[in-house]
């Protein structure tokens, strides 16, 4: 089966910064596909390029296995959900949503049978009348998928569009998201920052650095299994141990990552039982997060490891800086990690 | 020392903090204070001199004694609208400051969108100084150097005449009342220096304008399958038209108000500037000078209600 989206050695350069750096992916047709990385890291680049805003540098764009590379975004089969809405101020929320069509040359009276229904399937049937400005950032966004999503795209490209919403707002959003995106069985591509949402809604994530992808895996697969250090820290912020540290406890010659709720405080003097691994270090700040504690103890290298332990299991003795402790974690825990690349 | 009350940092009370404790409880003093200088201003020389500018349009002239009879009446707007001298002074006026207006508007825009979408910042300082450096040569320099440039043995006949345009510039000059003998004296030359005067007015609330428009909003219309034609007129050219409007707004008041360009350059026929100048010099009648002052701001009026129409207001 064809690709919806195919990157073949994709590069583009800013000046001098190569935005992105030979990037190969295929996105499967239905697939809710995020790219996650740091601000910087090209993840909004790509998208773009899939849109038509940017242009390749060498390498090619494919969309249904045909290349796009030269093709203007108003002839591409996908739209775009922007990260600031880019609502037109002019028009009323009606005439936003249907802009697609007009611009097509569809009758008017179509237009609006579309534009209410797909106003309904956002539930902002009553807003139809209203201005961009006088709606609330919710709502805004909503307008902006609805109008999106009315030219029946077959990819939707989403740029960090929960970014401007409230944590309530965002955590609904991210299930509607979801929900469309099952129901309309499109392919939707979704940047963001936020390795929480990559996780919590994608089929496969992306994570970029540096104009790379570093690794390409299911939520699951990128959680568990990290690659390399710097997608470990970057996704669940795992612990990771330098090589050095990982050959005198584990005698691996090689980074390992272990995630903090993987970790144990015990007292300084207390056992390590069998199949665990336990490095002494004294605790050096804590802060408390409602449902876990989560601790930093460093070690006699002077490293710093997190620990998070739930909060009613968490001792009063295991938060006070300065006290000598051990970190205990399961062997089993253990990930072991490529070297970062250059 | 001085012990802080609790609560305070307030140690030594010096007479501006006291002021401003005493302007931070009224802030409504405060803004009254900022406000008199501008007030005055505004209140005595514009408003006032306006309102004696349209009291005098009501006062009449006694043709005998030529004196200032001071009493109200309609008299000098009957004799406005009711001279066709009048008349023709007034339309003459009002179709060179649309058509300048249009014309200014038409060369503007491209200039302004290229500086507000594609010109880098060094580019962008250059054409902003280009825009303006003209503005800071005396007025009158400019006009009487038009006046050569256009003149029959100028610059610019000789120019078109090495571009092999003359048979072009004759047919023009030919072309009935807009025509003349040279192009110093005709109503062609005359719009040419108006429009170049007035351009930087255009351009700059255009640009301004232009600046405001977010880039994504064309990228969004891009994406929804609009063509770039489709995209100029449906996102570029509605955002952009309160600049239009604001810029033609000078434009139009400018040429409308003018008394020196259609007296040094173009045919000899009257525009209301050169009118009210004529009646309050020469002719000592200043209650026709004041009802022809008049004119220019009725059809700003209106001018802005029809603009207003449009909607050139609505994004404000």
């Amino acid at each position: 089966m064809t690709a919806a989206i195919e990157f073949r050695n994709v590069t583009r350069n800013f000046g001098s910064v190569r935005a992105v750096d030979d990037v190969c992916v295929e996105v499967a047709a239905g697939e809710f596909f995020s790219m996650l990385g740091p601000s910087g890291s090209g993840k909004t680049t790509c998208l773009r390029l899939i849109a038509g805003f940017e242009r390749p540098l060498s390498g090619q764009i494919l969309l249904d296995g045909v290349d796009v590379s030269d093709v203007p975004p108003y002839d591409r089969n996908v739209n775009t959900v922007f990260q600031d809405y880019a609502l037109f101020p002019h028009m009323s929320v009606v005439q936003n949503v249907e802009y697609g069509l007009k611009v097509r040359g569809v009758a008017a009276d179509e237009r609006h049978r579309r534009a209410s229904e797909m106003l309904a399937l956002v539930k902002l049937g009553e807003f139809g009348e209203r201005r961009p400005g006088q709606l609330s950032g919710g709502q805004r966004q909503r307008v902006a998928l609805a109008r999106a999503l009315i030219n029946q795209p077959k990819v939707l490209l989403l740029d960090e569009p929960l970014g401007a919403l409230d944590l309530k707002l965002r955590e609904a959003m991210q299930i509607e998201l979801k929900a469309l995106q099952r129901e309309l069985g499109i392919t939707f591509v979704f940047v963001t920052h936020d390795q929480g949402e990559a996780l919590s809604m994608s089929d496969r994530v992306a994570v970029f650095d540096r104009g790379r992808i570093v690794q390409i895996d299911t939520p699951r697969g990128l959680y568990g299994r990290p690659r390399s250090p710097f997608v470990a820290q970057f996704v669940g912020g795992a612990n990771v141990l330098t090589s050095k540290l990982a050959a005198a406890l584990l005698g691996v010659a090689r980074p390992v990552a272990v995630r903090p709720e993987q970790m144990r405080i015990l007292s300084a003097s207390a056992a390590t039982e069998p199949g665990w691994v336990a490095c002494a270090g004294t605790i050096a700040d804590s802060q408390y997060h409602g449902a876990t504690l989560r601790v930093q103890v460093r070690t006699p290298d002077g490293e710093l490891l997190t620990v998070a332990q739930a909060e009613a299991g968490a001792s009063a003795a295991a938060s006070r800086t300065g006290t000598a402790v051990q970190v205990a974690w399961p062997r089993a825990s253990v990930v072991e990690l490529e070297a970062d690349h250059a | 020392m001085n012990a802080a009350a609790p609560g305070t940092t307030h140690e030594a009370g010096g007479w501006s903090r006291a002021l401003s404790s005493f302007f931070y409880r009224r802030p409504n003093q405060y803004i009254l204070l900022l406000l008199i200088p501008p007030l005055l201003w505004f209140g005595t020389v514009y408003l006032g001199s306006l309102f004696s500018l349209l009291l005098q349009s009501f006062y009449s002239i006694n043709d005998f004694t030529a004196e200032v009879v001071r009493e109200p009446t309609l008299a000098t707007y009957k004799q406005l609208v009711t001279q066709p001298a009048h008349i023709d002074i007034v339309v003459r006026t009002a179709t060179m400051a649309i058509a300048v207006t249009i014309a200014c508007a038409i060369i503007a825009f491209p200039l302004a969108y290229y500086m507000a979408r594609y010109a880098t910042t060094r580019m962008k300082t250059f054409l902003y100084v280009a825009v303006l450096l003209p503005m800071w040569t005396s007025y009158l320099v400019k006009v009487y150097a038009w006046r050569l440039i256009l003149a029959k043995q100028g610059i610019l006949t000789w120019f078109l005449d090495a571009l092999g345009l003359t048979p072009a510039l004759d047919a023009a000059l030919n072309t009935p009342v807009i025509g003349g003998p040279t192009l110093s004296s005709s109503y062609i030359g005359m719009f040419i220096v108006f429009v170049y005067m007035w351009l930087p007015y255009m351009i700059l609330p255009i640009h301004a304008a232009l600046e405001r428009v977010p880039r994504s909003l064309l990228q969004a219309s891009a994406d929804l399958g609009a063509r770039p034609g489709q995209t100029f007129r449906n996102v570029v050219l509605p955002l952009a038209f309160p600049g239009v409007a604001a810029g033609s707004v000078f434009t139009f008041s400018l040429t409308l108000g003018d008394y020196i360009i259609p007296g040094v350059v173009g045919a000899p026929g009257y525009f209301i500037g050169m009118m009210v100048y004529q009646q309050q010099g020469t002719a000592g009648n200043i209650p026709l000078a004041a009802a022809f002052s008049v004119v220019p701001i009725v059809l700003i009026a209106i001018y802005l209600s029809i603009v207003k129409r449009f909607g050139a207001f609505d994004a404000l």
